[in-house]
């Protein structure tokens, strides 16, 4: 560690913030949603008390925010925002667009539970809904993981290979308010680890180099579409690209400021397990608690924590599943179209790479502020023991709904 | 600040959906109807002038007149001349 750091007790959305003004953007725009507004007050209080030097944009709804910071980019602005929920999803046409623009932004997801019925807790219902919409999107577990992430953001976005836009996203309620010790690196080492920025080398507002941006591409001549084609194979290159980026940029924060986490997919006792937990957040803590005390039973289980979403690291989680024989899958949302949780759903598609069939149990929980505790993770490790002696089955075990009332409230 | 951006032929050209030429197609290929001026009837009124959306119209000595490449044939110079000095004619029969 070649850097002093300072130590400060903060919630998640603070560490954010401290991160964000470390990252010195030009531009910040915002509208507050619970529960991201106390993050964009501590920016505007930053920016107002002249710790942060960035233009404040206080708009009239997500929708302008992200507009906004688009143009700001394209004019070679290091950018920042931050929403959630229903915000997100009145974000949604600007928000498909950025990638496809190849403008390296970065934005928090403070994660929400999504409407209907109405809520303003914690939930990733609205994270899952945009998972395809071709931003990288990034999961942190504690306070500290997520102000070291939104700096590695940055690296991760601009880098030439990438230059897609990045989302980490921090659990509403759990990690937005809740206060924990965290490590603030020292500025000039950030800077130093950041480097000069170069947003808008690709697509530009420049008088001196004028173009248009984002033509009408496509049509039914094939010339037209084969150019669209070609755009979208390139979103995809960078997006694959993205995967060893972020794993060299995880490489360097640790050397850089001592702290390491998992890039992609975090492996937490494996060795010799049976069976693992699959998480996603900040569940992830009550899961490694819930694997400590089932191994002192003499249940080897153990935990897999998907950090990197999207792209979905195939290589790292298939190294990870190869190590158990069966496993339960934690969703802190719904994936409606398959009445499973939609990690669940894409590890059922990544095991398919492995050639093996192992039993997959998908557990619904944490929906709409509800605690995940540890109790709950026994549950999940006792249900997926239970499943592995069942052995494989050709058809998707029933989804057990943690938290859930009376009927189907799970086993 | 940002450092020089390289020009745009070290950009990969399916990098991000840009132009950096523009279409040389003007109004006047694809207009549909044409503006004729009465010349014995124009007054150089100038309200034509004031009223065209693209600015197409041009002074003469003695008349105002259509710039045809730029015209996309919308009319409403017709339809606001005071003097019914400008008449639509179909592109086809003109």
């Amino acid at each position: 560690m070649n850097n002093m750091s300072r130590i400060a007790v903060c919630d998640g959305n603070e560490a954010a913030a401290i991160g964000v003004k470390l990252s010195r953007p030009d531009v910040v725009a915002v509208y507050p949603i619970t529960p991201q507004s106390s993050l964009v007050e501590y920016l505007s209080k930053f920016i107002a008390e002249g710790e942060l030097d960035a233009e404040l944009m206080n708009l009239e709804g997500e929708h302008s925010v992200l507009s906004a910071l688009q143009g700001a980019c394209l004019a070679g602005a290091r950018t920042y925002t931050a929403t959630c929920g229903p915000g997100l999803a009145f974000m949604f046409e600007p928000y498909i667009r950025t990638p496809g623009l190849r403008l390296p932004m970065v934005a928090s997801l403070v994660n929400r539970d999504m409407l209907s019925p109405q809520c303003v807790w914690g939930g990733q219902q609205d994270v899952m809904t945009v998972r395809d919409a071709g931003w990288i999107h990034m999961f942190c577990e504690s306070a500290q993981e997520v102000l070291d992430t939104v700096i590695m953001a940055y690296r991760i976005a601009e880098h030439p290979e990438v230059m897609l836009p990045v989302n980490i996203n921090h659990d509403g309620n759990y990690l937005s308010y809740g206060v924990a010790r965290v490590e603030i690196p020292e500025q000039p080492a950030v800077d130093a680890f950041l480097g000069p920025k170069n947003v808008n080398w690709h697509t530009a507002l420049d008088p001196d180099r004028p173009m248009a941006v984002d033509p009408l591409t496509g049509g039914a001549d094939a010339e037209g579409a084969a150019v669209f084609a070609a755009y979208r194979q390139s979103q995809c290159r960078g997006m694959q690209a993205a995967l060893h980026v972020i794993a060299d940029v995880h490489a360097d924060w640790a050397e850089a400021f001592g702290r390491r986490y998992a890039p992609l997919v975090e492996e937490y006792r494996l060795d010799g397990a049976d069976i693992a937990i699959v998480t996603i957040g900040s569940m992830s803590g009550a899961a490694k608690d819930a694997v400590d005390a089932a191994r002192e039973r003499g249940i080897a289980a153990g935990v897999i924590r998907i950090k990197t979403f999207r792209p979905f690291p195939l290589e790292a989680f298939v190294h990870a599943a190869a190590k158990v024989r069966a496993l339960g899958v934690v969703d802190r949302s719904v994936s409606f179209g398959w009445n499973c949780g939609p990690v669940c759903q894409e590890v059922l598609g990544a095991l398919y790479r492995t050639g093996r069939t192992i039993p997959v149990l998908s557990f619904i929980g944490g929906l709409a502020g509800a605690d995940l505790t540890e109790e709950h993770f026994a549950r999940v490790i006792d249900g997926t023991i239970r499943a592995l002696e069942a052995g494989p089955s050709p058809m998707t075990p029933e989804t057990v709904w943690l938290n859930a009332r009376g009927e189907g409230a799970g086993r | 600040m940002s450092r020089p951006r390289p020009d745009m032929s070290a950009v990969p050209s399916d990098l991000s959906p840009v132009a950096t030429e523009l279409s040389k197609m003007l109004a006047g290929d694809w207009r549909a109807m044409r503006p004729v001026v009465a010349r014995d009837r124009c007054v150089k009124c100038a309200v034509c002038w004031l009223y065209c959306p693209v600015q197409c119209v041009v002074e003469k000595a003695a008349w105002f007149d259509i710039d045809l490449a730029a015209c996309k044939g919308c009319g409403i110079c017709a339809q606001e001349c005071p003097h019914r000095a400008i008449s639509m004619v179909e592109e086809a029969a003109a």
